[in-house]
């Protein structure tokens, strides 16, 4: 793992794997959104107000898998002092809180119609509100940390912290009374018909290669940004 | 008496807002990335 650690490394792998995620990821989550919208038949229960699945359930799973690469690049970063981990998880903060609020804006789309309400106080919506809340304290401390000079030890805690709501959210729905249905989907198993199943897989497999390729966009960013900075500094010491 | 909800209508704006955000964050991302290796590379003299 710590042959990935050489920023020289990671940029020679980031530099073809960017664009190819990215190209790959529209192309995908494009052909599955027309699939939605044109090939699937409405469903008997919830009628076309599932179509919004194709885009609720990608959001969702993104938001929560955004957070668990925080909690995953904060625990490298404090054990194993990878170079790149503390990079990684900033780069996964924004587009993470941007599919946790796509996921909750969806939900609320999909809520007015098949509940009548755009939004209820339950543990599922309220746990997934808290996460995107999450976000905005990581990516706030984060920014302060680079700017003030300050220890990046500080916003890895909280990554790890934070992770705790993962969890609450996933379970949320079993633990308690809830509008919102149990999950549909689990290890091995599934209570959705094929023909929602699949253009489900590929829109959530679409989603999450352009996820990818913006963490790695990001990344590279990130890195550039260090490097020009670190010459910088270099100069003035020499000058 | 309810009237009744066009479903249609959320299922267009689920998609506009989950299309819009998506293209936004990967367009800024993309031009962020740029914008910093340009700057980077222009340091070294390239």
């Amino acid at each position: 793992m710590h042959g990935f650690a050489n920023p020289a490394r990671f940029l020679r792998i980031a530099r073809w794997l960017t664009p190819a995620l990215v190209l790959s990821g529209l192309a995908m989550a494009a052909a599955a959104l027309a699939w939605g919208l044109t090939g699937l038949p409405a469903e008997r229960l919830q009628g076309d107000s599932v179509r919004i699945l194709l885009v609720h359930v990608p959001t969702a799973w993104l938001g929560m898998a955004g957070w668990s690469a925080i909690a995953l690049a904060s625990l490298v970063e404090l054990v194993w002092r990878h170079p790149l981990a503390a990079i990684a998880a900033r780069a996964a903060a924004a587009p993470g809180a941007v599919f946790a609020a796509l996921c909750l804006a969806t939900g609320s789309l999909w809520g007015r119609p098949a509940w009548g309400t755009w939004w209820v106080w339950d543990g599922r919506l309220t746990s997934m509100l808290v996460l995107l809340f999450l976000y905005f304290g990581y990516i706030a401390l984060a920014g302060a940390v680079d700017r003030e000079d300050g220890s990046s030890r500080i916003p890895a805690i909280f990554g790890l912290v934070g992770a705790i709501n993962i969890p609450i959210i996933h379970y949320s729905v079993i633990w308690w009374n809830s509008l919102h249905q149990p999950p549909s989907l689990s290890m091995g198993s599934s209570a959705m018909a094929a023909e929602f199943l699949i253009p489900l897989a590929a829109s959530a497999l679409g989603f999450s290669l352009l996820f990818g390729g913006v963490v790695l966009a990001r990344m590279r960013a990130i890195l550039a940004d260090a490097q020009a900075e670190a010459r910088l500094r270099r100069k003035a010491l020499e000058a | 008496m309810r009237e009744a909800l066009d479903q249609w209508t959320f299922v267009i704006a689920a998609y506009a807002v989950t299309i819009a955000a998506t293209l936004v964050l990967v367009g800024w991302s993309w031009l962020a990335m740029r914008a910093a290796e340009r700057r980077r590379d222009a340091g070294r003299g390239k």
